[in-house]
């Protein structure tokens, strides 16, 4: 146990300063400081806000994580650090974090992707990956299908989004509906009491030559400009809206055309194990539906808690702790932030 | 005493190391586009030159702007990191006074106006005295268009890159071989060099070095200007993550 790697990863890639302490595959603490209300009156994150609040929150929370984890900083082996992709100025607060801690203690460096970092996280939690392992992640930021054969260094991509990712959908909607930002977990709840067949909303990419040109990607803003009409149409002829079925159905269209093509994915590429992450992994109805079609298919779904799907700390130093399990090389001291990394481009 | 100098407010990506006496170690990279690839290399290198291990360090003191702030951040992120994962203090210090200090330091006297780039048409300034005693802040630093500074500041010798980049509203850049002059970024030597001149005293003054122009300046960064939430749009990320 005390020979495994004692790795402390760091996170800034949009508007959570996270810090977590790794001892191999187990997770000893996770600190995490969010500048969400600074943004939440401009309706998005806003990239300067959110690198000045990286910058004060930066060594108070290094200094939690090692308090909460119980270690002392020149006890740990490595540094991992999110280098893409992200917002650029975001980024960079915590890649020269990471440099300076590596510097002043002498540890190797690992510069990693976020996105593979949001794969690796569920070792902490349900243990090693098979491999391969077929992904979906799913937030505010990215939506994409990826097979991964080794989440240190093969990681490949399936599909992205062509326009919106899903969360940004969520978000968009529930400013049409009213509702305050971030939208996903308002849309959550109201659609809870909601009727999810209500309003056929459209599926994108779903059928005919489109699923044939773009099997694994996906389109949501499609959908959410539907969305946006339908409530519009309602409003010109004076009609109330319904917000409860409108959020249920708005949600299906884009929990049905996720799973669907999840599954899709893992059937032609042959995987029996399917990985969900990112912070649209917390919705319920997304889960739901995952765990419903899964059990159908005789795939295993995995999904870490909430807490580990929305960006985090934890995250990259787990996949930093996977590098050194496996012999990784690190990264050099001049590693580049790069907020359009490919996801394909595990370590910078 | 090894002090550990950065900046990283204008174009030079600088550290520099001072032994108490003089400064010892100095590394400096030109590249306005990237602070974070070359900063941690050139501290590594610096204690590399003289063969002093990072946990020798016994001070950080670091630039805090006024600059771009991308830049600018990278080098006070990684001087409060480094200091903290070494228990050593850290302590901040306006970028104009290092550079009017560098002039100092070559034998210039009198009054000396910095200007540095702030972009969007724009400098930062600030005017200096320059007496045998050393440097002096005349007032606050602040963010203008050129030709709106004030006339007697736009008259004055001036050091930075504002000159360079508006000859016509700041003609007073000091040409190569001006005493003091041709000073365009920040050097961390002469950054090290005012701050152990400061340290020492401040040590002993304790609260005395808070003063104006006596001492140090706390470690946030000189932004001058608010964030820019409007009109730009939001980024396509939200905090689902
Ligand atoms: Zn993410």
């Amino acid at each position: 146990m005390a020979d495994e790697p004692l790795v402390l990863g760091i996170e800034t890639s949009c508007d959570e300063t996270g810090v977590g302490i790794v001892r191999g595959d187990t997770l000893l603490f996770d600190a995490i400081a969010s500048s969400v209300d600074q943004h939440a009156r401009f309706g998005g994150v806003v990239p300067e806000v959110a690198s000045r609040a990286h910058l004060e929150e930066m060594v108070p929370t290094i200094e939690r994580a090692c308090r909460e984890a119980g270690v002392a900083l020149s006890d740990v082996d490595a540094i991992a650090v999110t280098a893409g992709p992200g917002l650029a100025g975001a980024l960079l607060v915590g890649v020269a974090s990471a440099k300076a801690l590596a510097v002043a203690l002498g540890t190797p460096i690992y510069g990693v992707n976020h996105l593979a970092s949001h794969v690796a996280v569920d070792i902490v939690e349900h243990g090693p990956l098979p491999e391969p392992a077929m992904a979906m992640l799913v937030s505010g930021g990215h939506s994409s299908l990826l097979l991964v054969p080794d989440v240190t260094h093969d990681v490949r991509s399936l599909g992205a989004t062509m326009d919106d990712a899903a969360g940004e959908a969520f978000d968009k909607v529930a400013r049409v509906l009213g509702l305050p930002f971030p939208g996903g977990p308002h849309i959550d709840r109201a659609a809870r009491e909601g009727n999810r067949i209500a309003i056929d909303f459209p599926r994108g990419f779903t059928s005919g030559r489109d699923l044939e040109r773009h099997r694994f990607d996906f389109s949501f803003s499609g959908l959410k400009t539907a969305v946006a009409r339908w409530v519009e149409t309602r409003h010109r002829a004076g009609e109330a809206i319904p917000v409860a079925d409108v959020a249920a159905s708005f949600q299906e269209a884009v929990v049905d055309v996720l799973t669907r093509k999840a599954l899709l994915a893992c059937k032609e590429h042959e995987v029996d194990h399917l990985l969900i992450g990112g912070g649209v992994a917390a919705n319920s109805r997304l889960r739901a539906l995952a765990q419903e079609r899964c059990d159908k298919a005789g795939v295993v779904l995995r999904v870490p808690r909430p807490e580990l799907c929305t960006d985090n700390g934890a995250m990259v130093a787990t996949l930093g702790a996977q590098m050194v399990l496996k012999g990784r090389e690190p990264s050099d001291l001049g590693l580049p932030a790069d907020s359009s990394m490919p996801v394909t481009l595990v370590q910078a | 005493m090894q002090l550990l100098a950065i900046d990283t407010s204008t174009s030079a990506i600088t550290v520099a190391l001072h032994d108490g006496f003089r400064v010892t170690a100095e590394s400096t990279t030109l590249d306005p586009r990237a602070h974070a690839e070359h900063l941690a290399p050139g501290i590594r290198d610096v204690l590399g030159q003289v063969g002093v291990e990072p946990g020798a360090v016994t001070g950080v003191v670091v630039g805090i702007g006024p600059g771009p702030f991308t830049g600018l951040r990278v080098g006070i992120v990684t001087a409060r990191t480094f200091g903290y994962a070494l228990g050593v203090p850290v302590r901040g210090l306006c970028s104009h006074e290092a550079l009017a200090h560098q002039s100092w330091l070559a034998g210039r006297r009198g009054e000396l106006l910095v200007a540095t780039d702030a972009r969007r048409k724009e400098v930062y300034a600030a005017a200096f005295s320059l007496t045998r005693a050393g440097s002096e802040r005349m007032g606050d630093v602040i963010v203008a268009r050129p030709a709106d500074l004030p006339e007697h500041w736009r008259s004055l010798p001036t050091i930075g890159r504002g000159p360079l980049l508006y000859p016509d509203s700041l003609p007073g850049g000091i040409p190569s071989g001006g005493v003091g002059g041709d000073l365009l970024d920040v050097s961390a030597g002469a950054l090290a060099d005012l701050a152990a001149r400061r340290w020492s005293a401040g040590e002993a003054l304790a609260t005395a070095a808070l003063e104006p122009g006596g001492g140090f300046d706390g470690l946030e960064p000189l932004y001058l200007r608010r964030p820019d939430t409007q009109p730009a749009p939001p980024s396509r990320k939200s905090t689902l993550g």
